[in-house]
């Protein structure tokens, strides 16, 4: 395979010299695209219409809009993605904001250990809370330890507070890189000279910062949000059976209960909200050269 | 900068490290403290143990981190082959073309893994393309869930590549063959090594596509995590962890050497 990628695109860097028209070489890669990736999708719109009795019907479609499980797991999923990008963006802002304005020693090495939390697993962070606040964690072992009840006040973990946490926890790096790249130009003499003029730093970072990080806010913000709406690890692994999202819909159909038809409609329902809200992103980060 | 008085600075790093250090160091710490403990019921753990590494590094788990090396190296290989001739045909395109080729290397990013997985499993599990079953429909999964990001890192790397090398390699008279080999991948290798390195951390982790179709025998790391701690042995599941996060960072280290090699060249 690497000799054929090695002897496809040079044609491109010559042009027209060997006959052979830049699209063509385009055509290999996206074929094997389709083969691997449209092509099962448009099976998934496909099995959507074909319930398990025959025929074609839109069936499938009336019995999940109309189950209350499902209508729940779309509430919590829009919900959950909503309030963890809204919680990400305020605490990535504060936290680029230092790192960026307010330097102290190691804060490269912060920057770096940004980086690295972002090659690791969503589901660490569930397993290190379930340890932090679980029934015997930490937080509720002092409790029980330091008033001698039989159980400590921790028991968020398994409702959707929980699964907000671990994922303004985890994707909270994910506004930050950007937000650090858009700071990084920022003159600084637009700085000294606010404040020299008088404003507080509040009013610095409203009228100098805030304008010039728009931008990386609304990209990051977005990119945050579709990761949201997709994410599966962080809910599994919190064994929660009152949060149910979308994904886990799909996997609790498909996988549980071998109900195909059924989770391929929740899968179409969740593919049109991420893709739709991710050609938003493509949009506006494009716009603003994000 | 921002901050000019003493107390001020004080004030906001000590504001700084409670949100930073309680949300993003202590979950890191916390799994690699619970994962050498037999108990934890107070504010730390209890019942020094490696235990749980012999327990990690042999037999069942061994093979879920052999699975999860060879599945992300192979996913990884796959994905900088297809990704990088794509970006590499996307730059020779016009602007619309390569609009189009983008967005469709992009769309896996936007499509959940779970519904990933699941069309893989409905397109494959029926002949002429029978993988359900085989290893090889885990692989394939993740090179899909992958190829996104090595397609992105790589054109982005291509737009910034100096033409001058090239057309002077091939005003000399090399063949376009001989100026891809010997010029523009070479010039490229950095960002194809940071990209593999992305690729290979990311296939590491994936849960949500492998649970929806890994087969018996093909069991990755993440999925034995999830077994040990769906059982309740919170333990032997972070010892697990542990072990993912260090293949993972060992191996981002190596290849972070390889680009600091070529960035000499």
């Amino acid at each position: 395979m690497a000799s054929a990628a090695a002897a496809a695109p040079p044609a491109a860097v010559t042009g027209p010299r060997k006959g052979i028209p830049p699209w063509a070489w385009a055509l290999p890669p996206v074929a094997v695209l389709g083969l691997v990736f449209l092509y099962p999708l448009a099976l998934v719109v496909q099995q959507s219409f074909r319930p398990d009795t025959g025929g074609t019907s839109a069936q499938a479609y009336g019995d999940v809009f109309a189950s209350a499980a499902f209508r729940e797991a779309l509430g919590t999923t829009v919900w959950l993605a909503l309030g963890s990008t809204a919680g990400c963006l305020l605490l990535g802002f504060v936290l680029a904001l230092v790192i960026a304005f307010v330097p102290f020693p190691g804060g490269k090495a912060v920057a770096k250990f940004i980086d690295v939390f972002l090659s690791f697993p969503s589901f660490l962070i569930t397993l290190a809370l379930l340890f932090v606040y679980g029934t015997v964690g930490m937080a509720n072992g002092l409790w029980t330890g330091a008033t001698g009840a039989a159980e400590g006040p921790f028991q968020f973990l398994t409702t959707p507070w929980g699964v907000l946490l671990a994922e303004i926890t985890y994707f909270t790096p994910f506004v930050m890189r950007p937000l650090l790249a858009a700071f990084s130009g920022i003159d600084t003499a637009q700085l000294e000279v606010a404040s020299s003029l008088g404003a507080r730093p509040a009013r610095i970072v409203r009228q100098v910062v805030l304008p010039e990080a728009l931008p990386a806010l609304a990209a990051g913000g977005s990119l945050v949000l579709v990761l949201c709406l997709n994410e599966f690890g962080i809910v599994l692994f919190t064994g929660a059976k009152g949060v149910t999202t979308l994904p886990m819909l799909v996997y609790s159909k498909a996988i549980l209960e071998s109900d195909y038809p059924g989770a391929c409609v929740v899968a179409v329902v969740n593919v049109l909200i991420s893709v739709g809200l991710y050609g938003l992103y493509r949009v506006v980060s494009r716009r603003v050269g994000a | 900068m921002l901050v000019h008085s003493r107390k001020g600075k004080w004030a906001t790093w000590a504001v700084f490290f409670v949100l930073f250090l309680p949300l993003f160091a202590l979950p890191l710490l916390v799994v690699l403290a619970a994962s050498f403990a037999t108990n934890w019921s107070s504010a730390f753990p209890s019942g020094f143990t490696t235990g749980h590494y012999t327990a990690a590094t042999r037999g069942e788990s061994l093979q879920a981190l052999t699975t999860s090396l060879v599945t992300a190296l192979t996913a990884s290989l796959i994905a900088l082959v297809v990704g990088t001739w794509a970006a590499l045909a996307g730059h020779a395109l016009k602007k619309r073309g390569k609009r189009l080729l983008d967005a469709l290397f992009m769309l896996p990013v936007a499509v959940p893994s779970v519904v990933v997985g699941l069309a893989i499993l409905v397109a494959f599990s029926k002949p002429p393309m029978l993988l359900n079953g085989t290893r090889w429909i885990v692989v394939l999964a993740h090179a899909v869930l992958v190829t996104a990001f090595a397609h992105q890192s790589v054109s982005a790397a291509v737009v910034r590549l100096d033409p001058a090398y090239e057309q002077a390699a091939a005003s000399l008279g090399a063949r376009p063959s001989y100026v891809l080999w010997r010029v523009r991948l070479p010039l490229l290798l950095p960002s194809l090594t940071a990209a593999a390195g992305l690729c290979f951390a990311l296939s590491m982790g994936e849960l949500s596509a492998t649970m929806m179709l890994y087969p018996p025998d093909w069991t990755p790391l993440p999925v034995q995590i999830y077994a040990a701690t769906d059982r309740g042995a919170l333990f032997t599941g972070s010892a697990l962890a542990v072990v993912l996060m260090t293949a993972t960072v060992l191996v981002l280290f190596a290849v972070s050497r390889i680009r600091t090699k070529a960035s000499y060249r």
